[in-house]
Formats: C-alpha cells, sequence, structure tokens
C-alpha cells in the first residue's frame, strides 16, 4: 500500500435522561412534533437554561469508563451559527475547557489489540429536525435540547474496517453504562469522520475531509471505503485535495461535496454568561467511579476464568449487557462443572431462536430451569438433540415444562435395539449405494444413513446407538 | 485599531445583518471612533489577570432530572410568523 | 394629593384603611394618562383605555398596579423590547418577578413602558416607538434606557415601576426624572423573562418614588430562583428594617477618578453639597481611588456587546416576531434583521460578533475580561474599609432629545458613572440631591458590597429624610 490512511471519528451521542439537558421537558421520541418543548429549548426571549444533574453524572460514568481524565474545572461555551433547527442560533457546548480528554478504547484489529485515543468528551445540546416539503422547510423543536456528548477520537484510525471495530466497541461499553440508547437509527447515536490519506511513513497528515450523514456503522465503513478509493485516486492522478466537507449517500454509495455553512473559526465561541462553571472534585469522581458497571471486556476475562469458557464464546456472550446477564445466570445455574453444554446451547439454539423472533437472547420468554432440565434431558439420552431443539421452540412458545412437551410429543429417544434394528433394515435396503460406499470406507456415508434413521423414526431414535447398530452390522466385529 | 469595510461586511454575514452601502459607510466610521477608543485597554498589562467570564463565585447549578410541563404545539406556534400543521415553517434551505 | 401622586406604602396604608381602593387607583391612574401620557410618551401600544380590576388580588400588595418594562415577559401581554423585530410577540409565561408580584397582591399594569430597543441606549430615544420626554423638560431625554418607567414614575403615570439595569439603565433614568432607583447585587432578583441585553451584566430593579417603596419593592423581587443559574441562594433580609437607622459612623468612600473632566461643574456641586450633608448626618467621608475607572467604559463596550450579539441572534423571524418576506432563508433572515433592527441594536450586534471573531477575541473580548477582574478588585479592596461609595450618577443633567444621537460615543460616554457597578455586580442606588438651575434633577449614587442591599437603603433613607428633593413634583 503505497499511501496510509488517516481517520478519526466524532461520534454524537443523546444521553437517555428523562428530562432535556437545560429544561424539565421529556426527551420521548416520537412524539406529535413541537409538543416536547418549553420557553428553553424553543429560546424563547427571556429564557433560561439549567444543566440536568442526571446528564452530568452519565457524561462522567462514560468519560470514565473510556478512561478519560475527568477536569476539575469544566464550563459552557457559546458555538454561533445561524440555521433554523438551533433556536438560538447558538449552540450550547464546550469549548475550550472540555469535561474530559485523554482517554481510550481498545479495538481488536488484525488479531491483536489496538488502542484507539480518545481526545476529549464534551457536553453540548441537540438541536432539531428539519423536513423539508416543497418550497419551505418545516422545523420540530422536539430534539432540540436532548443532551448530547460528543466523544471525539484521535486519528488512530488506519483503515475502515478499524473504524467499524471502533463504533462496535464503543457501543458496547456505552450499551453497558445504560446512559444512552446506541441506536442509529433514532439518531440517538451519529458519526460523522474525519479522513486523509498520507505517504506511507511521511509525517505530516493529509488534506481531510470530514463525511457526514452516515446512518449506520455499515454506512461509516462503505462512506470510508469510497473515500478512500476517491482520494486515492486523485492523489495518484496528481491533483491536490481541498479540505472539505462531504454527504454520504447511501443510495447511489457516493459521497457529495456539501455546500459549507459557517466555517469553524466563524463559530465565536465565549462562555455562556447564562451557566456557572462545574467544578468535579475527587469525592465525586470515586463516587462515580463506584458505580460503573463490569465493562465488557472485565466481563469476558471473567466468564474465561471462572468457567472456563472459551474467549471467543465470552465475547459472543458479552456483545450486550443484559444477554451476558441472562447467559452468566445461566452458565451459573447449570449443575455441571462442564460448562460447555450450556454454552453451546446459548450461543446455537438460543441465538438462532432470538434471531427468528427478532429480540434479544434475555427477551426470549424462557425459564432458565425448563433450559437446563431439557439439556438435562439431552445428556442422559432420553432426547436426541434434534428433538430437544424442538422442545426449545415450544418452551419459548407454551411456558410448559420440558418434561411435559416431551411425554406430550412423544418424544422419548428410542435406545431399545429391536425396534432401531427394524428401521435399521429398512433404511439398508433402501440405500444400497451408500451402503456400499460405507462399506468402502467412507465415514460421511454413515452420517448419512444414520440421518435416514432419525427421519424415519422422526427423530427419537437415539443416533449414537443406530451408528454403533449399523457399524456392527457390517463389521462385526 | 481600525476597521476596514470588509470585515465589517463579514461580519454583518456573520450575524446575519443586511448593510445598506450607506449604512456600512456611517457604521465604519463610528466602529472606528468606538474601536479607538477601547484601544486604550491596550494599555494595561493583563498577562497574569484571570478573566473573568463569571463575576459570581457560584458553580455546579444542576437541577434535578424531573419532566417538568411542556407547552402545548397550540402554546409553542401562538407568536409564528409561519407554520404548517405542527411545524414551523421557513424558506427552504438549499443545500 | 391625587392617588396617582402618592407612593405605594401611602396608598398602602390608605387602602387598609379603607379610605380608598385599588380601582380608586387605577382609575386615578388612567385619567392621569389620558392627560398627559400625549406629551411625555412613557407607555407604549397605549389602546387609550384602561380595564379595571374588580377582583383584588390577596396579598399584602393589596392589587397595587405597577408598571413593567417592556423588556420584562408578562405572560398574554404584548413584550416586544420596544423592537419591531419582536413585533406582536405574546409570552407564554411569566418572569419569576411577575410571578412574584402577583403573588404578593401586585396587578400588573396593562400598559408597558417604554425603553431603548432591546435596552440599548441612555436616552431612550432608541425606542421603535420613538422617545420618551422628561417630565421635567419636554425637550429633554429621561434617561435609558428605562426611560419610560422612570418618567411614569415621576410624571405620576405610575405608582412604582419595574426597569433593568445593564450599565446604568434603571440608575441614570431615575436620576434624570428624579425618582429613585435601584440595581440590586448580580444574582439578587431572577433574570427569568428578563429578555435578555447582556447576561452577565443585567438586573431587574425597583424605580420608585421615595426609598421605602424601593426597599419594599425589592423585597418583593429578590431572592433566590432555581430556574435562573445565575441566580444566588441567599435569603432576603426585611430591607424595610434598614430604613429610619441612622449613618453615623458609616463609612463613606469618595472615588477620585468620578471628579475628573467632563463633568458637569453644576452637577459637581450640588453632589459636594450631597456629601456634606451625609457629613453632617454622621457620615464619616474620605477619599478613595478605584483606579481602573476609565477602563470601565471600553470593557463594557465590549462584555455587553459581545453578549447581545449572541443573545439577538434568536430574533431571526423563525418563531415569532417580524419575519421579513423572501423565498430565500439567508436573505430572509438578512432582511429580517435588517428590517426589524434599529439603528443602535445593529451597531451593537456588529461590534459585538466583531469582538468574538476570530482573530480578535483575544485582543478584545478576553482583555476585556481580564480588565473586568482588576475593576472588581478596584471595589473589594475600597470595601475592605468602607461601608459605601457615594458618586453622581451621571456626569450631566438630562440632556437635550437629539443631541447626541450622531454621536455613539458621547452617549456610551453618559454612563460612564454607572457601568463599573454593573461590571462588578455589586448593588448601587440613585436617588434625588438636587436641581439644576434650568430645572433639571441630579442624582446621586450609592453603592455597597455584594448583596448589602441593607446598606445602600440606610444611607439613602437617612439622606432622603433630611431633604425635600424626592417630593417635588414636575408641572405638566
Amino acid at each position: 500500500m503505497k499511501y496510509q490512511t488517516v481517520i478519526g471519528l466524532e461520534v454524537h451521542l443523546q444521553l437517555n435522561t428523562k428530562t432535556k439537558a437545560f429544561c424539565g421537558c421529556s426527551t420521548d421520541f416520537g412524539k406529535a412534533p413541537n409538543s416536547n418543548v418549553c420557553p428553553v429549548c424553543l429560546g424563547l426571549p427571556g429564557a433560561l437554561p439549567v444543566y440536568n444533574r442526571q446528564a452530568l453524572n452519565f457524561a462522567i460514568k462514560l468519560a470514565l469508563a473510556f478512561s478519560c481524565q475527568i477536569q476539575a474545572y469544566t464550563k459552557f461555551d457559546r458555538k454561533n451559527y445561524f440555521y433554523p433547527d438551533l433556536p438560538k442560533n447558538y449552540q450550547i457546548s464546550q469549548f475550550d475547557l472540555p469535561l474530559s480528554r485523554q482517554g481510550f478504547l481498545d479495538i481488536p484489529s488484525q488479531n491483536k489489540i489496538k488502542r484507539i485515543g480518545i481526545t476529549r468528551v464534551h457536553l453540548e445540546e441537540d438541536a432539531g429536525k428539519l423536513i423539508h416539503a416543497e418550497g419551505v422547510s418545516l422545523v420540530d423543536f422536539n430534539r432540540t435540547g436532548i443532551p448530547l456528548l460528543e466523544i471525539v477520537s484521535e486519528p488512530d484510525l488506519n483503515s475502515p474496517q478499524e473504524a467499524f471495530e471502533y463504533l462496535t466497541s464503543l457501543k458496547n461499553v456505552i450499551e453497558y453504562l445504560d446512559v444512552s440508547d446506541c441506536d442509529m437509527e433514532k439518531g440517538s447515536l451519529r458519526c460523522d469522520a474525519n479522513i486523509s490519506l498520507r505517504l506511507q511513513g511521511a509525517q505530516e497528515l493529509g488534506v481531510k475531509t470530514e463525511l457526514k450523514n452516515m446512518n449506520s456503522f455499515k454506512g461509516v465503513k462503505d462512506a470510508l471505503t469510497y473515500e478512500v478509493g476517491r482520494q486515492t485516486q486523485l492523489l495518484e492522478s496528481g491533483q491536490k485535495l481541498i479540505q472539505e466537507t462531504r454527504l454520504w449517500d447511501v443510495e447511489k454509495g457516493v459521497t457529495v461535496a456539501m455546500r459549507t455553512k459557517e466555517g469553524a473559526k466563524d463559530y465565536r465561541y465565549f462562555p455562556d454568561p447564562d451557566l456557572t462553571v462545574f467544578t468535579i472534585d475527587q469525592p465525586m469522581i470515586e463516587r462515580i467511579k463506584a458505580e460503573l458497571p463490569e465493562l465488557p471486556q472485565e466481563k469476558v476475562r471473567r466468564l474465561v476464568k471462572i468457567y472456563g469458557l472459551t474467549e471467543y464464546d465470552a465475547k459472543i456472550l458479552s456483545v450486550s449487557k443484559k444477554d451476558a446477564e441472562f447467559a452468566e445466570s445461566c452458565i451459573q445455574n447449570y449443575p455441571a462443572k462442564d460448562k460447555k453444554e450450556i454454552v453451546n446451547w446459548l450461543i446455537g439454539p438460543l441465538m438462532s431462536e432470538a434471531n427468528l423472533r427478532k429480540v434479544q437472547l434475555h427477551q426470549l420468554n424462557l425459564s432458565q430451569k425448563e433450559l437446563i432440565s431439557l439439556i438435562g434431558f439431552v445428556q442422559s439420552q432420553e432426547i436426541s438433540h434434534l428433538s430437544a431443539k424442538g422442545v426449545l421452540t415450544q418452551l419459548i412458545d407454551t411456558q410448559k415444562s420440558a418434561q411435559e412437551l416431551i411425554r406430550q410429543g412423544n418424544l422419548e429417544q428410542i435406545s431399545n435395539v429391536d425396534m432401531l434394528t427394524q428401521v435399521i433394515e429398512s433404511v439398508i435396503s433402501e440405500n444400497a449405494k451408500s451402503v456400499n460406499d460405507f462399506k468402502a470406507g467412507k465415514d460421511n456415508a454413515l452420517m448419512y444413513l444414520v440421518g435416514q434413521v432419525m427421519k424415519k423414526s422422526s427423530g427419537k431414535a437415539n443416533p449414537k446407538i443406530v451408528g454403533e447398530l449399523i457399524r456392527r452390522r457390517f463389521f462385526d466385529a | 485599531m481600525s476597521i476596514d469595510q470588509e470585515t465589517i461586511k463579514h461580519v454583518a454575514h456573520l450575524a446575519r445583518i443586511e448593510l445598506r452601502s450607506n449604512e456600512l459607510e456611517e457604521l465604519s466610521g463610528q466602529l472606528h471612533e468606538i474601536l479607538d477608543f477601547i484601544d486604550k485597554l491596550k494599555d494595561l498589562n493583563v498577562d497574569q489577570v484571570k478573566p473573568a467570564s463569571h463575576i459570581l463565585p457560584i458553580s455546579n447549578v444542576l437541577r434535578e432530572d424531573q419532566p417538568q410541563v411542556s407547552l402545548t404545539p397550540a402554546q409553542a406556534l401562538e407568536n409564528a410568523p409561519s407554520k404548517q400543521g405542527n411545524f414551523f415553517s421557513v424558506p427552504q434551505i438549499l443545500e | 394629593m391625587e392617588l396617582n401622586q402618592l407612593t405605594a406604602h401611602a396608598l398602602l396604608e390608605k387602602i387598609k384603611n379603607q379610605e380608598t381602593t385599588p380601582n380608586a387607583v387605577l382609575e386615578s391612574l388612567g385619567l392621569r394618562i389620558k392627560n398627559t401620557d400625549g406629551k411625555i410618551k412613557a407607555y407604549v401600544r397605549n389602546p387609550g383605555l384602561i380595564d379595571s380590576v374588580f377582583d383584588y388580588p390577596t396579598g399584602f400588595l393589596k392589587g397595587l398596579p405597577i408598571t413593567v418594562k417592556d423588556n420584562i415577559c408578562t405572560a398574554g401581554l404584548v413584550t416586544e423590547c420596544c423592537s419591531k423585530i419582536l413585533q406582536g410577540f405574546c409570552p407564554p409565561y411569566d418572569a419569576t418577578v411577575i410571578k412574584k408580584l402577583k403573588a404578593s397582591g401586585a396587578v400588573i399594569f396593562p400598559l408597558k413602558a417604554n425603553m431603548d430597543e432591546f435596552a440599548f441606549g441612555s436616552s431612550t430615544e432608541n425606542s421603535y416607538f420613538g422617545p420618551t420626554r422628561n417630565p421635567w423638560n419636554l425637550d429633554c431625554v429621561p434617561g435609558g434606557s428605562s426611560g419610560g418607567s422612570a418618567a411614569a414614575v415621576a410624571a405620576d403615570e405610575a405608582i412604582w415601576a419595574l426597569g433593568s439595569d445593564t450599565g446604568g439603565s434603571i440608575r441614570q433614568p431615575a436620576a434624570f426624572c428624579g425618582v429613585v432607583g435601584l440595581k440590586p447585587t448580580y444574582g439578587r432578583v431572577s433574570r427569568l423573562g428578563l429578555i435578555a441585553f447582556a447576561s452577565s451584566l443585567d438586573q431587574i430593579g425597583p424605580i420608585t418614588k421615595d426609598v421605602q417603596d424601593a426597599a419594599i419593592l425589592a423585597g418583593v423581587i429578590c431572592g433566590y430562583d432555581p430556574a435562573d443559574s445565575t441566580s444566588v441562594n441567599q435569603s432576603v433580609p426585611d430591607y424595610t428594617q434598614s430604613l429610619g437607622m441612622d449613618i453615623r459612623g458609616v463609612k463613606i468612600g469618595i472615588p477620585d477618578e468620578y471628579f475628573v473632566t467632563g463633568m458637569d461643574p453644576e452637577v459637581k456641586s450640588i453632589i459636594e453639597e450631597a456629601v456634606n450633608k451625609l457629613k453632617s448626618l454622621g457620615g464619616v467621608t474620605d477619599r478613595v481611588s478605584l483606579p481602573h475607572t476609565q477602563y470601565a467604559v471600553p470593557v463594557y463596550y465590549i462584555i455587553a456587546t459581545a453578549e447581545a450579539s449572541s443573545n439577538l441572534a434568536r430574533f431571526d423571524g423563525v418563531q415569532y416576531g417580524y419575519r421579513a418576506a423572501f423565498d430565500n432563508l439567508i436573505q430572509m433572515y438578512k432582511m429580517t434583521r435588517a428590517q426589524g433592527f434599529g439603528a443602535e441594536a445593529k451597531r451593537r450586534i456588529i461590534l459585538g460578533t466583531f469582538a468574538l471573531s476570530h482573530g480578535y477575541y483575544d485582543a478584545y473580548y478576553l482583555r476585556a475580561l481580564k480588565v473586568r477582574t482588576l475593576i472588581k478588585e478596584d471595589f473589594d479592596a475600597v470595601f475592605q474599609d468602607y461601608d459605601c461609595i457615594v458618586t453622581p450618577t451621571s456626569p450631566t443633567s438630562a440632556f437635550k432629545i437629539g443631541e447626541r444621537m450622531q454621536d455613539p460615543l458621547k452617549m456610551y460616554l453618559s454612563d460612564i458613572y454607572t457601568i463599573s457597578v454593573n461590571l462588578a455586580g455589586i448593588p448601587a442606588i440613585s436617588i434625588p440631591c438636587g436641581f439644576t438651575k434650568a430645572g433639571l434633577p441630579v442624582g446621586l449614587q450609592i453603592m455597597a458590597k455584594p448583596f448589602n442591599e441593607q446598606m445602600l437603603f440606610r444611607v439613602a433613607h437617612a439622606f432622603e429624610q433630611h431633604s425635600d428633593w424626592h417630593k417635588l413634583k414636575p408641572r405638566l
């Protein structure tokens, strides 16, 4: 590769407080236009802001989760620019004294862990929503004033894939903190990207493009991938890049230059005289630190250490905090010392059920006790694994007990040799080719024959015994 | 400190105020005089002085995260120069 | 004396003794306004009719009406800051001071007082509705920006009034009109509902016929408001307790920097006489120094205009007020603001935008904030040894209408004695202390430590008890 890609991400995160940043209006999503508004968030003449205590707590919590330095003295500034979704024509934000600086996030990259710097996490407020109609733009101020955090990464990301991993890990951690819905579709998590290319080994950064309007993590990756191509082509053809803002067009799969509003140097930041400063002392930081939940990386480490899970399995189960809690509780209650079986069930059949139903693992209406009891029946060979999967579906649908469902479905596994031999004989007579293959030493053919027996017995045959019986039938020892 | 007309034009654009040429002319004279007067601040050495962005010694003013009654859309839109349904309406934004 | 000529405390006494009713007071004000406001123009949007209040509110103010400046939000009552850009704006909420007044039984007078547009000015000539005239001389300005409130009180078109003070906007018009005006400590009165000019300087305060009324009204409007982040949570003493106390041994500083060139010699001698009176009442006076005084006006015009440029950005024709009809958004913004703001508002917005703009921030805004610190430290030092500081309120008495309109800098210098008080956040009061030969009132300014309004009332009341200036009425 001739060029090195340099990417920095700016994530805007809505905090899931009950009320807005500076007023008592609800933050509920999807309400009738201009119904969650008051003089403060509408910026009516004479209105004054007072910051939300919970938003500050959430912000500190998040900053600590990324090991940021919380600043002892922080203040709000006004960022001045005119836009119809900004009722005061300034955004309350933070400029030179942000809440926190110098954190980091570890992400997986090429089978290694890479540490990505977090430059700053600062407080600000959201803008309203614009809808473009015939000849006019319509403004809804419901979103105006929802507390936002801006999380700015260092330009430490060197590929679109790393950017994707960063966002995934970031979201993963934030979900554990329960300070935001992290829903890109609802706009509670938004991401802009800065990307530039430079010759490998060069010290100076290249001319950067700011990318906006990506609506998913995949969109971020796609837009960056497109941009790497576009910039490479320009550089290769000897053209000069200009610093600009480009919008991602998801339909066409291209980025297009955006007409700029005010340049960054025209924002006229100054301390907001309507708000007082915040001094955050060590005891406050310690108090919030003590409230931090176990974060995903710690959880994975612990699941591996205590329950002997593989790191791969532990990671899959730790993607969401609530799923991880559900899984851990199942694992804990599973009586055997070796947890492999329950983990396989969680990652296999349970996750398929959850995906099928478009819910999360913990949202499956499933009693842990029945799940464990079902696995017990499989372990004791009372029912086949195949039948058990069917029982699992019914467990979720009917709320009956595993035992009852097995009895009702007449699913007890057939281990009786006489009964099985009858079925095996008929399968053998119908599958001469596979029998020959098996005799010729092809193990796959045995699998096939066993499968046919299972099918004929409606899944009730004990596959181990069936396999053994077929083997003995031809290679009588 | 003098302020040229280009600067005033740029500043007026940032402030979204259209200035007629006679206003620009007049303002540039007046601002020149005012800024001259203000320039006396440069006599002072303030290197060691802390800026008083807030004159009050108070800090950490916060409110509890408790919902308050909002305005109804009708109240919110009562003073609107132009509206459509429950929305405020403005001339179309051309990107 | 007619009812409208009385002070609030005199009327409260009469209402209590059932010698009169709030309706009678309203009627007498209505009559007075009908007869004289054509000349004074203290009120705006005057429809010529005033509804009487038939149900007396409960509370110790017993239905007494109060006049409110046009930049304080009154629910359901048009509030325009005397600007075209807020045309027809009807706030959906009451300012905290209005809530407090209503809860204390006051009636909000249905006409609002004239002012310089957005409180930008020292003469009330910058009102969209045209100037208010000084009741003592109709050719003169009433001062500003609370000129309507001060003129209404002086002309007995109001019992008492609320003004707002960012750089002298209560005290200077009070001085020009011969009435009492108090700027409380920053953070003492909630700013919620006061349409902001400069948020770090603005305070609402009383304009009254005597010191006792100012103490009563301050007692109602002062106090903590959790909805204003800059409101200070400190209990409010009973200010009327400070009335009638003597001032023997009170240490009074007279700053040298306030008696320099530019001061009208007539004003100077009236102030010297007033200082002598304070001495004769037992006050101990000394010359003191506030060395950074000369920097107050430049600091003020940077900080105040910078904050104003941002505070007034919201007036853009989107949600309320005037909108110029254009199909292009940027043109709509620019023409709305070009047509909606008056000349002084545009001048200040552009100056403030400049002071904050890239490349000039450090030289202007940041430097001004630092000098503000020095000005505050000047006061801290004097108040280590003194209970109060006494100065003239204004270097001159009321000037002629039109005289300073073409010279903004000269107009800005009208506030040279009042501005430091706002920069330092301290309280100050202006009381009548004499008249020029031409028959125009002169005001005495008293300043005190933060949250020591009691000292102001004590000294002001002692002075007032030994003078009759506050009792004189203009002939109209």
